[in-house]
């Protein structure tokens, strides 16, 4: 095994701008073909019976509400409206929860901010622990877990079966 | 058998109060030294035996639920509600768990058969055990309590008897529902073992880390029951609810799939602590935290919190579990804080780069996965009671949010076993690296070549783009694993001189962990694959009449005529439908529309053909009471057989895991005689 890997600052920042951009693309973008419009639309829809199901995938036998939501929603989409006029006239008929994701306003927007900013914040959490332990070895010696001169003599007998049967390289 | 029944509950309910407190002063007695007049080993043992015998009442109370069933004993409420006569056997099983009472009745005689188990095998630790044992009847007194009191399923029918009862609900008439909630509470209720174990361990500062090897067995196999119960859970909505579809993000669907990742995290970091005796109280937490969102699934789904396709089995029974987790999570930060010192953690890195740092990541992606789902779940009740305003959290959200981090976590799945323990070097990742780069790469190619476009007339389509990198990456991951097995292999193929495939089975042999954990690896690919195939998903509805066609993907299907037929339990409907592919008559389909006589509701039973590439998945959806003629609805689902061929994979890499390995020397090894075989051969490190 050659020399460990060092920490390249461009490196990860170069990474870190990549990964960036590749999550700005897929969060930026979304299902805006013309010719699926329909589809798109009853799938941002809940049906109202209280099956919970996305109107558009909504067949239970003898749903009484599916059928005539996806009605008026042919109708808005014929008369030429766009989709947040009819998307809000849906709110306006049966509420804020015939909407299948929570809007991006108002307090809504935090529905869709916690799970990316909990995920930046673990990530630099554990970038940085990950640094802080490494930074911690420098100079120590090469070593094995609990290394320790006091450790059990059972405990490592037993840590070292575990490195036996999982591999050193491997699980 | 009512009174049978009940009597049982109680036995066991004071069973299991006996043997918590019995046991907790027998350990206490043990722990400080104190003078007694009943010896506290011989305490504890009492406490043990009581537990023993918890499990023999409670088996008696499922049993008499389960003979009331098959006697249709009607008398009992519980029995009306969820049975009827002509219900057949198997489904008769399946009234244990279809209601309120029976699910909870079901939890407590798992729990009190782990128990029985737990209790049997005492020998293997008797203090430690004795500690797992003491908070497994806590958990199992707090399950009979609510049997007893809250929801008592041999409560007696008021007024008159009825002739019949209302019958099972039909959505639960399958045969994958006899199976799926006992695998699914297998899982639930099984993690209660390794959580016992994890506290007790803290609470006697238990030495070192053996607590998790006694505790690995009961994880792993808990960790498969809840595996296999979360996929007999998705194809039974697949092939039941009739939407074409296998996961919908329901809430309760999204309790399951929880503490799955919780306990999926604990298995990786465990070896954190195995290996290194890094990451002590992250573990600890891990372990609680999955038990504790195993309650809050039970809570999600019987406390009506949440709207849900799973709506019967609600209740009012949610502030018993409210106030239980709220013991449950006091005990676990009031023994933490007392005992944290015992949990203190030599932590130290030797690389940024390494298969520890990768482990640190897999965890977080797989608790922000899981914060991801809990949050979107309670968003409703937050949403609610913060601006007064309920909205919906459907999977519009959860497909935007959870599947790049679903992404990131099958890049660490391949990655991770690339890293050796410790450091690597830029040498070894060039070496490892340089076939999955490759194979994602082709794999980018090749699926630009065959139509699967990140653009569609110029606009950029997310289920493509998504479908493409899962794709690649997950082509990147199996080369990455298959070249393991093949490097590996061929170390053992040049020392023994086997073939390829029996060096590989017994490299598999010699270290069913590692190996196990990469078929495991494997059969998530294999997963994903299926999943990605949702982004071309086609269907196409129509009303057809005699010898009507529709056209889906290579398929012509023509209605070709329609029968009805009865028997004591419901009455169906059929649409015979003749498929041709390439103008060639392939075969037959009858999809299906019951309505149950005993609940007069209706269900359609999805007709599938599935091959490799696809599955043709139609609906009878009823007759347009205008015209008289059938309604179909069909869908071309693309590789979905995939995601049961990779439950298949991950089951068996699991068990292959399970199984002790074979040392070096104990494995036969046939050699030519000319050949020298070294003592040890050199098969670690596998970089």
């Amino acid at each position: 095994m050659g020399a460990p890997v060092r920490f390249n600052f461009s490196f990860w920042i170069k990474t870190v701008q990549a990964a960036t951009l590749a999550v700005a693309v897929c969060f930026s973008i979304g299902a805006t073909d013309a010719s699926s419009r329909y589809n798109d639309l009853n799938h941002r829809l809940m049906c109202t019976c209280g099956c919970a199901e996305i109107l558009g995938e909504c067949n239970h036998v003898g749903c009484p509400n599916s059928a005539g939501e996806l009605t008026e929603l042919r109708t808005g989409i014929a008369a030429g409206n766009g989709d947040k006029e009819i998307l809000d006239s849906f709110v306006a008929k049966y509420g804020a929860t015939v909407l299948a994701a929570p809007t991006t306003h108002g307090f809504d927007l935090v529905a869709w901010i916690a799970p990316f900013a909990v995920f930046a914040a673990a990530l630099l959490g554990t970038i940085l622990l990950v640094l802080r332990w490494t930074n911690l070895s420098v100079g120590r010696t090469p070593a094995v877990a609990g290394d320790s001169a006091n450790e059990d003599p059972a405990d490592r007998a037993r840590r070292e079966k575990i490195r036996q049967e999982t591999g050193d390289g491997g699980f | 058998m009512a009174a049978f029944g009940s009597f049982a509950l109680i036995i066991a309910l004071a069973l299991a109060a006996y043997n918590l407190l019995a046991g907790a002063l027998a350990l206490r007695l043990i722990a400080t030294g104190q003078p007694a007049a009943i010896s506290p080993e011989r305490l504890a043992d009492t406490a043990r035996r009581a537990g023993i015998a918890g499990f023999v009442a409670v088996t008696a109370a499922a049993f008499a639920l389960i003979w009331s069933v098959f006697t249709n004993d009607f008398s009992i409420a519980y029995i009306a509600e969820h049975s009827n006569r002509a219900l057949p056997g198997a489904y008769k099983f399946s009234a244990l768990w279809s209601g309120q009472e029976g699910s909870l009745l079901l939890w407590a005689w798992l729990l009190a058969t782990y128990g029985f188990v737990l209790r049997l095998t005492h020998r293997t630790d008797v203090k430690l055990y004795a500690y797992a044992g003491t908070i497994l009847a806590g958990i199992q007194l707090f399950f009979l309590a609510v049997l007893n009191f809250a929801a008592p399923p041999f409560s007696l029918l008021q007024g008159a008897i009825p002739d019949d009862g209302n019958g099972l609900n039909p959505l639960l008439q399958y045969p994958e529902m006899v199976i799926h909630p006992p695998m699914l509470y297998l899982g639930y209720v099984g993690f209660s073992v390794p959580f016992c174990f994890a506290l007790g361990a803290l609470m006697m500062r238990y030495p070192g880390e053996k607590w998790i090897k006694v505790t690995r067995v009961w994880t792993m196999v808990t960790w498969l029951f809840l595996t296999a119960g979360i996929f007999l859970g998705m194809h039974w909505a697949y092939a039941v609810l009739g939407w074409g579809g296998y996961w919908g993000w329901d809430p309760v669907e999204n309790a399951s799939f929880m503490p799955w990742l919780t306990g999926t995290a604990f298995l990786h970091s465990v070896m954190m602590q195995e290996k290194k005796g890094m990451m002590k109280s992250w573990n600890v937490w891990l372990i609680f935290s999955t038990f504790l969102l195993t309650l809050l699934g039970t809570l999600l789904t019987r406390a009506g919190l949440v709207s849900s396709v799973h709506a019967f089995a609600q209740s009012s029974i949610g502030t018993w579990f409210v106030v239980f987790m709220g013991i449950v999570l006091a005990v676990c930060i009031f023994t933490y804080i007392l005992q944290r010192s015992h949990l203190k953690s030599e932590h130290h890195l030797e690389s940024l780069v390494s298969r520890e740092s990768s482990f640190l990541f897999n965890n977080l992606v797989l608790l922000t996965a899981c914060f991801v789902i809990l949050w979107g779940t309670l968003f409703p009740i937050l949403s609610e009671y913060v601006v007064g305003n309920k909205v919906t959290v459907g999977a519009p959200w959860y497909n935007r949010v959870a599947i790049p981090i679903g992404m990131f976590l099958l890049f660490l799945t391949g990655v991770g076993p690339l890293l050796p323990w410790r450091a690597t070097s830029l040498k070894s990742i060039r070496r490892n690296f340089v076939l999955p780069v490759i194979a994602l790469w082709a794999m980018v190619i090749v699926g630009l070549a065959v139509g699967i476009r990140p653009w569609k007339d110029g606009v950029f389509d997310t289920g493509n783009f998504y479908a493409l990198v899962a794709f690649a990456i997950s082509a990147g991951v199996m080369t990455a694993i298959l070249s393991e097995f093949l490097r590996g292999a061929g170390v053992i193929s040049r020392q023994t001189g086997r073939n390829l495939v029996a060096a590989t089975w017994l490299l598999t042999r010699r270290n069913t962990r590692r190996y196990g954990g990469y078929i495991i690896h494997i059969g998530v690919v294999v997963i994903v694959i299926g999943l990605a195939g949702s982004a071309f998903n086609r269907n196409v509805e129509s009303e057809l009449g005699l010898h009507d066609k529709i056209t889906i993907g290579p398929y012509t299907l023509e209605q070709v005529g329609a029968t009805q037929d009865s028997n004591l339990n419901y009455n169906s409907e059929y649409a015979v439908l003749d498929v041709y592919k390439g103008g060639k008559k392939q075969f037959q389909m009858t999809p299906e529309k019951r309505e149950y006589l005993a609940s007069g509701q209706p269900q359609t039973m999805v007709a599938i053909h599935s091959v490799p590439e696809w599955d043709l998945y139609v609906v009878y959806e009823g007759t347009n009471p205008d015209t008289g003629q059938p309604i179909i609805k069909a869908f071309l689902n693309p590789l979905v057989g995939w995601i049961w061929a990779g439950l298949v994979v991950l089951v068996f890499g699991t068990l292959v895991a399970l199984v002790p390995s074979v040392s070096p020397a104990t494995a036969s090894l046939r050699v030519p005689a000319t050949r020298t075989i070294p003592t040890e051969p050199a098969l670690k490190g596998g970089v």
